[in-house]
């Protein structure tokens, strides 16, 4: 079946933190899954001390500096920042954020791009809680906080979409702009608000299945502060949304 | 309007209705004190329960690690031959 020709150009920020091996991956995939579409990838570092940034001028040598820029910064700034720096250097006029850690596959990038041209969503945002999603390499534990949290977010925020931490999202550039400057929370339950914002102002939201393998190189950076943050987000989000 | 005032606005309403129902005596007395607590408590089991079929109907998926790695040594081949360095960790 003849693919109607895609004009639209994606810029991929990936915020990365000691990110050597894995940044490198993800650059190859990503070129491997989606060759014939016009992107770029802005790799936001902030300040690694593994060498990343050596390495992603590795990659531009390889992939070239028009395909792959780095837009560094000094020290870890948190990550509603690099998406908002990334997006300043962002000439697409769609965004797509993932993690570098290749536990979001670009494999699922046609998916995403297919499911945003087919019904020209303002946002479509991966799942890994439906058929056809997935997670691997979480414990029982893991998937119980985070199915509680789920279960719990929906019951109060009634957010209209089923992952809601899910980092993995496609959006129009114009809409990220609108949507990043409201939001003020940190790590994930930026995620969330990020979403529950756009749902509330109305935005067309579309869901893609997506599979999770938990981070293969590196360690997590998943702790248990976490859940005491999560909960006063939500309560947050409760009287600000 | 917040999403807590959308709360609020359903449970006065609900509050409403449990009022009215201590007042008209359709319902026993001591039947309608006792549908808050009725109420919270099945709230509670409903969350519960959700958590439950959600943890047993967890999609995973173990093949894709499997995939993964194959997608780890493709790489690494490719960019080695290529001069990034992607030495061991």
């Amino acid at each position: 079946m003849a693919e109607q020709q895609n004009k639209n150009r994606y810029s991929i920020i990936v915020p990365t933190y000691n990110e050597r091996l894995n940044i490198a991956l993800l650059v190859f995939l990503v070129f491997k899954h989606i060759p014939d579409v016009d992107f770029e990838i802005i790799i936001v570092d902030d300040g690694s001390p593994d060498g990343t940034q050596d390495i992603v001028k590795q990659l531009q040598q390889v992939y070239g500096d028009d395909r792959i820029l780095l837009r560094a910064r000094p020290k870890k700034l948190g990550l509603g920042t690099a998406y908002s720096h990334g997006l300043k250097h962002a000439s697409g006029n769609f965004v797509v954020i993932m993690d570098a850690d290749l536990s979001h596959h670009p494999k699922y990038l046609p998916h995403f791009i297919k499911k945003q041209v087919e019904t020209g969503a303002d946002i479509v945002t991966g799942t890994r809680y439906v058929k056809g999603g997935g997670v691997h390499g979480w414990t029982l534990m893991r998937k119980l906080t985070s199915r509680g949290a789920n279960v719990l977010a929906h019951t109060l925020l009634w957010p209209g979409v089923s992952d809601l931490t899910g980092s993995f999202r496609l959006y129009k550039k114009s809409v990220l702009e609108d949507i990043i400057s409201s939001c003020v929370s940190k790590g994930y339950v930026f995620q969330m608000e990020m979403i529950v914002r756009a749902s509330r102002k109305g935005y067309h939201i579309e869901e893609v299945p997506i599979t999770f393998v938990d981070r293969v190189y590196g360690s997590s950076k998943l702790g248990g502060s976490e859940i005491v943050e999560y909960l006063k987000g939500l309560v947050y989000l409760l009287f600000t949304t | 309007m917040k999403h807590i005032a959308k709360i609020m606005a359903f449970l006065m309403a609900v509050t409403a209705v449990w009022i009215s129902l201590l007042q008209t005596k359709m319902i026993p007395q001591s039947h309608t004190w006792l549908l808050p607590l009725y109420f919270i408590v099945s709230l509670g089991c409903y969350g519960l329960l959700m958590v439950g079929v959600g943890l047993m109907q967890f999609p995973t998926c173990p093949q894709e690690a499997v995939l993964l790695q194959q997608d780890v040594i493709e790489a690494k081949q490719f960019l080695k031959h290529n001069g990034v360095d992607v030495g061991t960790d």
